[in-house]
């Protein structure tokens, strides 16, 4: 059996036996190996809870955060909901799209970074929110935008 | 890159007791300012003690419904009654929009909110703890694993399993029941109560859901004392501290620990240094995004349940996020109200559909292509979808809206007049609109009857 399937036994042991509870922690890891949640990737994910691949895609639709589509190596998340948008949310996104020259939702022709706009990330005091990698780096002003891309294109 | 202010301002410190800036992330720090001390104290009492001291303190849950803490553990039957096990969930999927306290909670007390979960297990007797945390929090749940790995070598677990549950970006998981649909393995759909999760929850079996703060607030409430907790705040009913999420067009933005019963304007203008330059404050989102929105003429209402209600509003999350006069109404109405679409499950007719019907009517409005009769219709679409689906997510959307069309008429009529917004671009929330259709939950278009 691969590694996947070890480490998948191992979140489903946190649960009870019978449950399906460790499909989203699998969903996950199996993101995190993939980038997004391909055809193969949810077959992966079904072998190792005994479901189908219809269901593991059932439930990986409802999720924001688990990508049924191809994304960049890279993820930037700007929150654009009301806190933020009160503080200059909207000027950050611009800085982002004229920086990576894509809009909300797409990725970089070179397949390096995605550029979301996101609900309220929690993070209110401190607009603007953006989650890097899904990292937080909060009170960002559009000043501060091109020494991120920078950094996400240096790595 | 500044971090979020988070302190007490004014006592006493209850959740936030024994942080002065410094995060209490290791069990040596947050056992030097007693911590763990009220779990050794609650073993050593019978389960229904605990309760009953839960009970008399009145303490209410944080995350928007104000349910008395003690009597939601005094519904879960005693294990000699069920032959299943009793399970705990501890709903860490903050969401609501304007709410960022229980982040700073996990990121600055993590070991008093795993003593909470302690101190409740054993009150209902329960030997399983799911925290369920929001999928957007990384460095959250770390800082809370390690908390936790640190009490379990610590031999503090006691034979609690605790296991911390990711979710992976839905804003419904934060209502309880389809939290455990989603801690089950599923979509985050709500499910029909009766059975409450009591009765029937996680894996069909009694569970007890409490906010991250309920539960943090918990060592603390037994510290004091109920009785003194109790006279703190607005007795009878809002007592005690709570963390308020100060947040928007303030000169200090932060989560404040203050009792119930302070002003609105007390925490805007003293606390939070009032509004920035010479801008005046237009409205208030109280509660969070899924309330009426505040006029300035109730600035002096005080922040508990009671006050609020009489007045129409609800204390949520302990949201209090200052809107001032340079932002348009109707763009606050829509970024809320396509915010509810995006997010709407999609289970229940009148939510779904409702919320569509909304955001295209308040997007008309914008525009200036709507007419009169349309802010009639958008009241009659907010009254058809409150208190007619299986959870309140649909009332949320149409609470905000209906208070913006009711309070703000003179404006949203200005529209028509023009023929457009009459703030344009000048509106601090111009042009926030388009990117929220990725990922929808569901993708059912349904054209709105104008």
């Amino acid at each position: 059996m691969t590694a996947f399937y070890d480490e998948v036994q191992e979140l489903r042991a946190r649960y009870p036996e019978g449950t399906r509870s460790a499909i989203l922690p699998a969903l996950r890891l199996a993101q995190e190996r993939h980038g997004w949640l391909s055809r193969k990737a949810l077959e992966e994910v079904a072998d190792a809870l005994d479901l189908t691949p219809a269901y593991c895609y059932s439930v990986a639709s409802f999720y924001d955060m688990l990508y049924l589509d191809p994304v960049g190596a890279h993820t930037i998340e700007v929150c654009t909901n009301v806190c933020c948008g009160l503080v200059n949310a909207q000027a950050v996104l611009d800085a982002f799209e004229r920086e990576l020259g894509v809009g909300p939702g797409e990725t970089t022709e070179d397949g390096a970074i995605t550029l979301r706009a996101v609900e309220c990330l929690g993070g209110c005091s401190t607009p603007t929110i953006v989650a890097v990698d899904h990292r937080y780096r909060q009170s960002v002003t559009p000043d501060d935008v091109p020494a991120i891309v920078q950094g996400l294109r240096d790595e | 890159m500044s971090e979020t202010t988070v302190r007490v301002a004014e006592g006493p410190a209850l959740v936030l007791a024994g942080y002065d800036g410094e995060p209490l992330t290791s069990l040596a720090a947050y056992r030097a300012v007693g911590g763990y001390d009220q779990l050794q104290k609650a073993r050593a009492q019978d389960p229904q003690a605990v309760i009953q001291e839960l009970i008399e303190s009145n303490l209410r849950g944080r995350g928007g419904a104000f349910f008395p803490t003690g009597r939601k553990a005094s519904f879960i039957p005693t294990p000699d009654k069920i032959a299943k096990p009793i399970y705990i969930t501890v709903n860490a999927d903050e969401s609501e929009p304007g709410t960022f306290k229980d982040r700073e909670i996990m990121l600055k007390v993590p070991h008093r909110l795993i003593e909470g979960g302690l101190v409740a297990a054993h009150a209902i007797q329960s030997r399983h703890i799911y925290i369920y945390i929001r999928g957007e929090y990384s460095e959250e749940y770390e800082v809370l694993q390690a908390a936790l790995d640190e009490a379990r070598e610590a031999g503090l677990l006691g034979g609690v399993e605790i296991v911390i549950h990711r979710g992976a970006g839905a804003y419904i998981c934060g209502e309880e029941t389809a939290l455990l649909e989603s801690l089950e393995g599923k979509r985050g759909q709500p499910r029909s109560k009766p059975p409450f999760p009591a009765i029937s929850g996680v894996y069909e079996a009694p569970t007890l859901i409490n906010n991250v703060e309920s539960i943090t607030t918990i060592p603390p409430v037994l510290a004091i004392g109920p009785e003194d907790y109790a006279k703190i705040g607005a007795p009878p009913d809002s007592t005690g501290t709570r963390l308020f999420c100060l947040s928007g067009n303030v000169e200090r933005p932060g989560v404040y620990e203050a009792p119930h019963g302070i002003t609105v304007r007390h925490l805007v203008e003293d606390i939070g240094g009032g509004l920035p330059g010479d801008h005046r404050l237009k409205a208030v989102m109280m509660g969070g995004s899924s309330f009426p929105v505040m006029t300035p003429d109730d600035l002096d209402t005080p922040l508990d349940a009671d006050s609020l209600g009489k007045k129409g509003y609800f204390i949520g999350s302990g949201v209090v996020t200052a809107i001032d006069e340079r932002t348009c109404m109707v763009q606050f109405a829509l970024r809320v109200a396509q915010f509810y679409m995006h997010e709407s499950c999609g289970k229940c007719t009148p939510c779904r559909v409702g919320t569509r019907w909304l955001v295209q009517l308040l997007r008309a409005v914008e525009d200036g292509a709507a007419k009169e009769s349309d802010f009639d219709l958008m009241i009659d679409v907010c009254d058809r979808i409150i208190g007619k689906c299986l959870c309140v997510l649909g009332d949320s959307a149409a609470m905000p809206v209906a208070s913006c069309v009711t309070k703000f008429r003179d404006e949203f009529r200005a529209h028509l007049e023009l023929g457009g917004c009459p703030f344009g671009a000048d509106s601090q929330l111009a042009g926030l609109f388009a990117p929220v259709d990725q990922h929808a939950h569901t993708t059912v278009a349904q054209e709105a009857p104008v």
